[in-house]
């Protein structure tokens, strides 16, 4: 795992405040199955800045998991504007979202989505083959990367013969090896017991103590209050608008 | 994707339900295995037939009695008639009439019993000229052969064939002995060296006399020959040869047209012709099955290929978050149809080599493995893996990547 010394803790809060990453402007998202409409998103405006710990809280059916595909490129607005790192999204066609899922988010999902064939160190190079990067140097940094997460030991092992804890760091190391814009957590201790969840949650602290931006989507109160930034999503909208959780 | 992740990925996908992927590459092959064999047939029939052919040799003409086709193309009577005889033989030997030739062997052939001792054994009795060991292409392994004093003394000699000798006396070195047909004795002067067989008939079971011991002493009821080989100094003067040895033969036989011929003048290469269409047209029919064989692979490719995008619809949508474009699907199925299909390129030939050297030992026929063919064969496995993937492929390329995601 990443040591921080309280010379990095110093040089992050002296640190101005990063540049915008994320901007969500009136984003709008409607779901239509023939002739029933469904409003997911009904207006969220939404700026995560650099080096940025965010959490969106809400209960299923919120709408936070379309938040999140929208957030990680996986799906596109219906209406309003969301901008990625200076990318206006909504113009960008297939393959250059696939560049931009690939390069600019890291993403953590509930189920792991490990796959089972590989091993762990195979499953953190994905992101690099779709990269084009060198085997060699796939190799190195998918090692590189596992050893962030404390399993450069298990490298050789395959999803199966890991605990939930263990292929959740596998999963965060794959989502960090592209040293992507942000990272992107689904519920991410949503499958895991409670000593595994503190193990992941400890990760991220020390991931945004080096300055990552994390933006978690979670349904449970104490794993937000982790987090630096709370939006708590309702009905497709934000209710209470960047409350500081910390500090 | 490197090729080297293509083929890494598909090959552990396909590896991860060898079951299902053998079932599903049985029809390819099946259809590639047919398709060598065929090949191999058709090839080892044509060799054959070629090689029974050149045994004759190619600057071969053969007259035979009656007429090969009427005005429909059909042939009739060939073979059977007696319209030849040994005149028109002498005739056809004159270097003023058939400048062209080199040779000319009559045959007069009877099937007869030879005495030796108590041993006896039936086989086709030959009466020729002297001229027949040229123009049949044959050599002697001992003596000698027919004279032309024995000819015109009707002299009681005889060659035998290697096998004749062998049944006869249980040796070839038989040179000197009598033997005893029809209850005349018959002196052996010579003995052939083996040509092996052509066919099922050995070409080393005969005996060869002198053409005027054959038409007077043993077989004095009927004075026709049943075929005459005509020797053509080289094989580009083998049509003016053949023109020659027409204008004469009517002109002995008092026919004036062509048309009208009471016999057949036949070239070598003419007699390939007509056995190689029969073989190509067989060789069309099973080309034909195999083709239907390996469509019905094709089909189960792409049956199987679509199970596999159904069931790793949650992978392809991994994949895509993880920053795979639809490109890079794309090719990952392609390459997991075209591996398959390779497989079964693969097995077929290998199914299809192991027969071709099993059956014909079975069957008694040539079977001939071509190195082309095998290739092809294989590239057409590939080429159908790649036609039947490209569906199936596309699907998963066009999967939206949340819904993939989303999928159980």
């Amino acid at each position: 795992m990443t040591t921080i010394t309280t010379a990095d803790l110093a040089s992050r809060e002296l640190a101005a405040p990063g540049r915008v990453v994320i901007e969500l402007d009136a984003a709008r998202k409607t779901y239509r199955t023939g002739d029933i409409e469904f409003e997911a998103l009904r207006g969220i405006d939404c700026t995560i800045r650099e080096g940025e710990y965010v959490a969106i809280v809400g209960p299923s059916g919120s709408g936070k998991s379309t938040l999140m595909n929208i957030l990680g490129c996986l799906d596109v607005l219906t209406s309003g504007r969301y901008v990625l790192a200076g990318d206006d999204v909504e113009r960008l066609d297939e393959d250059a979202l696939a560049a931009v899922r690939n390069r600019r988010i890291g993403f953590v999902f509930q189920q792991f989505n490990l796959l089972p064939s590989l091993s762990a160190a195979a499953n953190v190079e994905l992101p690099l083959v779709y990269a084009k990067v060198a085997p060699a140097e796939r190799k190195r940094r998918a090692l590189a990367a596992l050893a962030q997460v404390g399993l450069e030991s298990k490298s050789g092992n395959r999803p199966g013969e890991l605990s939930g804890g263990q292929q959740q760091r596998v999963a965060i190391a794959r989502a960090l090896v592209t040293e992507p814009t942000i990272l992107l957590a689904d519920e991410p201790t949503g499958n895991l017991d409670s000593t595994s969840t503190e193990e992941i949650l400890g990760i991220f602290d020390d991931l945004h103590a080096v300055g990552r931006t994390i933006v978690l989507i979670t349904h449970e109160a104490d794993v937000a209050s982790r987090a630096q930034t709370v939006h708590n999503v309702t009905d497709g909208r934000f209710v209470e608008h960047g409350a500081e959780a910390r500090q | 994707m490197t090729p080297r992740d293509l083929l890494d990925s598909s090959w552990r996908a396909i590896r991860s339900h060898v079951m299902r992927s053998l079932l599903t590459i049985l029809g390819i092959i099946v259809g590639i295995a047919s398709v060598v064999l065929t090949v191999g047939l058709g090839l080892g029939t044509q060799r054959e037939v070629s090689a029974q052919i050149a045994s004759l040799g190619s600057d071969l003409l053969i007259v035979t009695p009656g007429s090969s086709t009427d005005s429909s193309g059909m042939r009739g009577g060939f073979g059977s008639g007696t319209t030849l005889t040994v005149a028109d033989a002498n005739a056809l030997a004159s270097q003023v009439a058939v400048p062209d030739a080199i040779g000319v062997a009559p045959e007069m052939t009877s099937s007869l019993s030879i005495e030796y001792g108590d041993s006896n054994w039936t086989t086709d009795v030959t009466g020729t000229s002297t001229s027949w060991l040229e123009v049949r292409s044959r050599d002697l392994l001992y003596g000698s052969f027919i004279t032309e004093d024995d000819e015109a003394s009707q002299a009681n000699v005889i060659v035998l064939g290697s096998d004749t000798a062998q049944e006869l006396f249980g040796s070839t070195a038989v040179v000197g002995q009598d033997v005893t047909i029809d209850s005349q004795t018959f002196t052996i002067v010579g003995v052939l060296t083996s040509a092996g067989s052509s066919g099922d008939t050995s070409l080393d079971d005969l005996a060869i006399v002198p053409i005027s011991t054959m038409s007077e002493e043993l077989n004095s009821s009927s004075q026709s020959v049943q075929t005459i080989y005509i020797k053509a100094a080289s094989s580009d003067l083998l049509s003016a040869a053949s023109q020659e040895s027409e204008a004469l033969l009517l002109n002995l036989h008092g026919i004036s047209s062509a048309d009208s011929a009471d016999f057949t003048i036949a070239v070598q290469s003419s007699l390939i012709d007509a056995a190689t269409s029969v073989y190509q047209k067989l060789t069309v029919l099973l080309t034909g099955i195999a083709a239907l064989a390996l469509l019905v692979g094709g089909i189960g490719v792409m049956n199987i290929m679509l199970v596999s995008v159904t069931e790793r619809t949650r992978e392809i949508g991994l994949r895509k978050a993880l920053g795979a474009n639809p490109a890079s699907i794309r090719n990952q199925f392609l390459t997991e149809a075209m591996i398959l299909g390779l497989s079964g390129g693969a097995l077929g030939v290998g199914i299809g080599v192991g027969l071709a050297l099993a059956l014909p030992a079975a069957l008694g026929t040539t079977i001939v493995i071509s190195g082309e063919a095998l290739v092809l064969s294989v590239v057409v496995a590939v080429g159908i893996g790649a036609v039947f993937g490209v569906y199936p492929a596309a699907r998963a390329a066009r999967l939206a990547p949340i819904d993939a995601l989303r999928a159980q």
